[in-house]
């Protein structure tokens, strides 16, 4: 199958502390990607290398054929490719759903303006947030926000959609909303890497797992074996701290 | 009452001119603050060791020194000393935009510094270019934030040009005296009407004004 992402000996460095090394990950296209690991361990900053967000010390990111670097001229489209959904709420507070949904297909990619809007009503109703399609952010719930949120980066049609702990600043009883956009995502065949604590949203959404620690992929596998039957000390010890 | 002395003569332009005066003084000042501001603002978030410490300076000298003592300083100050021979208006203007730009160069740095940085992430996240992020996502809320306080300094400065009548400059305040100066014998009560009608001229300009500013923060809140 296709490659969409390859992550090539990637390393991360800031000053004096390393965040990550020899970081390896291909991500084949309908793939979903859970990523889990304590807190701090580089989970965040990995997926920012990933659209040029952070830079790189070494190795290098190919996404859809082409090399992820944000000195690069056409780093605009290469971003386009990979939608990024984020923990805390991000929309832009003095647009409109509407408005935050369009901006950039409609100044980016220069499409039809209609078209777009259709576009986006579509996609707002499927998360069932039609009727606030001209509220404005403040106007939302945690739980709409990121539904929103996921939207915006859909109508830019990535190949591949990066989400960081997209449920971590939500109330609890708002979670589950976000998590069905998500789960019906994979259903159709989105390639996707999620980042997030929920265990069992993990175990039911993801292809393939894996578990970072130290700066490293500790282990990795599909679901089944890495709940059930992990290999290594550390992968045991930190799913021990999630009682699901 | 003593309003009969506004129809007497030219009694009502001559007020009406004073008040052009005050608006003429605050509106120029508000102008070069807010080019001036913007630039100072702009310079005070890059976070320059240096430049901080002498903003911080400005802005507390503007804090402290009451306006009137500045107005005298300016205009007294650089006639006697320095021997120039500045316009009295040209004193006010001033002293208003060296207040006014301190003012404005605070918002500004604040607008600045309050835009989280996940709003430039997310913004390039989509595919924006630097130029398009500034364009539709950073500058937007920048204006938001500015506009309503800004508008808020030009009231204050309104209210604030009645000082400059004490380096000499007729305004509305000023006429009003004169008005009443002229009418002691004839109507000697003229004080309460003139008085309510500056206060009316104070309202009609400052009012719409400050409904603008509050409309216009209830409408962008975040
Ligand atoms: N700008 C930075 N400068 C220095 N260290 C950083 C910076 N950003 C992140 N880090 C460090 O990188 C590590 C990984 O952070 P992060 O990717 O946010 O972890 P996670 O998302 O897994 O919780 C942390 O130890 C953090 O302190
Ligand atoms: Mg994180």
């Amino acid at each position: 199958m296709e490659e969409i992402l390859k992550v090539n000996n990637v390393c991360k460095r800031y000053e004096d502390i390393t965040v990550f090394e020899n970081m390896n990950l291909t991500v084949k296209k309908g793939e979903v990607v859970v990523i889990v690991g304590p807190s701090g361990c580089g989970k965040s900053t990995f997926l920012r290398c990933l659209n040029a967000l952070e830079d790189i010390q070494d190795g290098e990111i190919l996404l859809d054929g082409e090399k992820v670097d944000a000195a690069s001229k056409n780093i605009g489209s290469i971003r386009e490719k990979a939608g990024m959904v984020f923990q805390s709420y991000d929309l832009f507070p003095h647009l409109t759903v509407l408005q935050n949904l369009m901006l950039a297909p409609v100044k980016v990619k220069k499409r039809d303006k209609k078209e777009v809007e259709a576009e986006a009503l579509t996609l707002l109703e499927r998360v069932g947030l039609l009727t606030k399609k001209d509220s404005f952010p403040r106007q939302l719930s945690g739980g709409q926000k990121q539904r929103v949120a996921i939207v915006r980066a859909l109508i830019m049609h990535p190949e591949i959609l990066l989400l960081d702990e997209i449920t971590a600043a939500l109330d609890p009883e708002m979670v589950r909303e976000v998590l069905d956009v998500v789960l019906s995502l994979a259903k159709e065949g989105r390639t996707m890497i999620i980042v997030t604590h929920e265990m069992q949203f993990a175990r039911a959404v993801a292809d393939r797992m894996v578990f970072i620690d130290n700066g490293r992929i500790v282990e990795e596998g599909n679901p089944e074996e890495f709940f059930d039957n992990p290999k290594t000390d550390r992968l045991k010890q930190f799913l021990q701290t999630f009682s699901y | 009452m003593g309003f009969e002395v506004l129809l007497k003569g030219n009694n009502m332009v001559r007020l009406l001119a004073g008040l052009a005066v005050s608006l003429r003084i605050s509106l120029v000042s508000v102008a070069i603050s807010i080019v001036l501001g913007v630039i100072l603002g702009i310079l005070m978030a890059l976070k320059n060791p240096i430049i901080t410490v002498i903003s911080r300076v400005y802005l507390e000298i503007v804090r402290i020194m009451p306006q009137m003592v500045l107005l005298f300083l300016v205009y007294f100050g650089t006639t006697k000393a320095m021997g120039i021979n500045l316009e009295a208006e040209t004193a006010a203007v001033i002293v208003f935009s060296f207040w006014g730009t301190a003012e404005m160069a605070d918002l500004v740095r604040g607008a600045l510094l309050n835009i989280p940085a996940i709003q430039y992430e997310s913004s390039i996240s989509l595919g924006l270019n630097k130029l398009q992020t500034y364009r539709y996502v950073i500058v937007p809320q920048i204006i938001r934030r500015m506009i309503p306080l800004s508008i808020n300094l030009i009231t204050r400065m309104i209210k604030t040009t009645s000082l400059v009548m004490m380096i000499g400059i007729v305004e509305v305040l000023k006429v009003g005296q004169q008005i009443i100066e002229a009418n002691r014998k004839a109507s000697p009560g003229a004080a309460f009407g003139v008085f309510l009608i500056i206060f009316l001229l104070y309202f009609i300009a400052c009012w719409p004004i400050s409904m603008l500013s509050r409309y216009l923060e209830k409408r962008w809140e975040n």
